[in-house]
């Protein structure tokens, strides 16, 4: 299984917060896994389709799509960061 | 090691700096403290909304403040950053830094709030007036400046 989190207006357009999903064993990277939730719902399409509007972290660090993806990771979607 | 809070309440600045004096070597603090506007694009603002990524959002700023820590020997390092609903005026974020002297204190407090804007994960969202909300757009100034402390 791999726990995905969402946040800001990607949760709001995904609908949920926090997903448990358990993806083929083939899915073994961030873009991999994109690729599969884009594939299987097409919220999860839209909100992630345009990926310059799109961050991800795996196991809270910044991941990149080639970051590999196991099960028992975090993995979190986001859109780039407005603090301060 | 850097005190770093994530926090709703508000905080005293005043008693970040006097934690931070000490009376040893530190010879100066820089400060900077982020407020809420209350027009933004000529718009009244209601209020902001601050989303983060618990657990994320401590480690990142941590790195950031270790980061600013050996780059410029800071003595003391102070990152607070609140979360949730804020009305016009309120704070939002604080980051400060003691050194020796006042150079390595300024630039250390410019770094931090740099970084922290561009890699730690906040997300804001505006409520104005007259009904709309809008989730803030990343700015590429901030980039910009983040990136001059390469």
């Amino acid at each position: 299984m791999v726990r995905v989190l969402y946040f800001a207006w990607l949760r709001e357009r995904i609908g949920a917060a926090e997903e448990s999903l358990d993806p083929p064993a083939e899915v073994a990277t961030l873009g991999g896994l994109i690729e599969w939730l884009s594939a299987r719902d097409e919220r999860h399409a839209q909100a992630l389709a345009d990926r310059r509007l799109v961050r991800a972290a795996v196991n809270q660090d910044f991941a990149d799509p080639d970051t590999p993806i196991r099960p028992g990771d975090e993995v979190a979607f986001f859109p780039p960061v407005t603090g301060g | 090691m850097a005190r770093v809070l994530v926090q709703e309440a508000d905080f005293s600045p005043g008693a970040v700096i006097d934690a931070l004096g000490g009376g040893g070597d530190v010879g100066g603090i820089g400060l900077f403290v982020g407020v809420v506007r209350g027009r933004v694009g000529g718009r009244a603002l209601e209020a902001m909304t601050l989303e983060h990524y618990p657990g994320m959002t401590e480690r990142a700023i941590a790195r950031i403040a270790a980061e600013a820590e050996a780059r410029w020997s800071l003595l003391g390092c102070t990152v607070i950053h609140r979360i949730g609903r804020l009305s016009p005026g309120a704070r939002i974020v604080l980051v400060a830094a003691a050194a020796a002297h006042r150079e390595a204190a300024l630039d250390a407090t410019g770094f931090l709030i740099d970084w922290l804007k561009t890699r730690a994960p906040f997300w804001k969202r505006e409520q104005f007036t007259d009904g709309d909300a809008e989730w803030v757009a990343a700015r590429a100034e901030d980039e910009a400046a983040a990136a001059k402390w390469r």
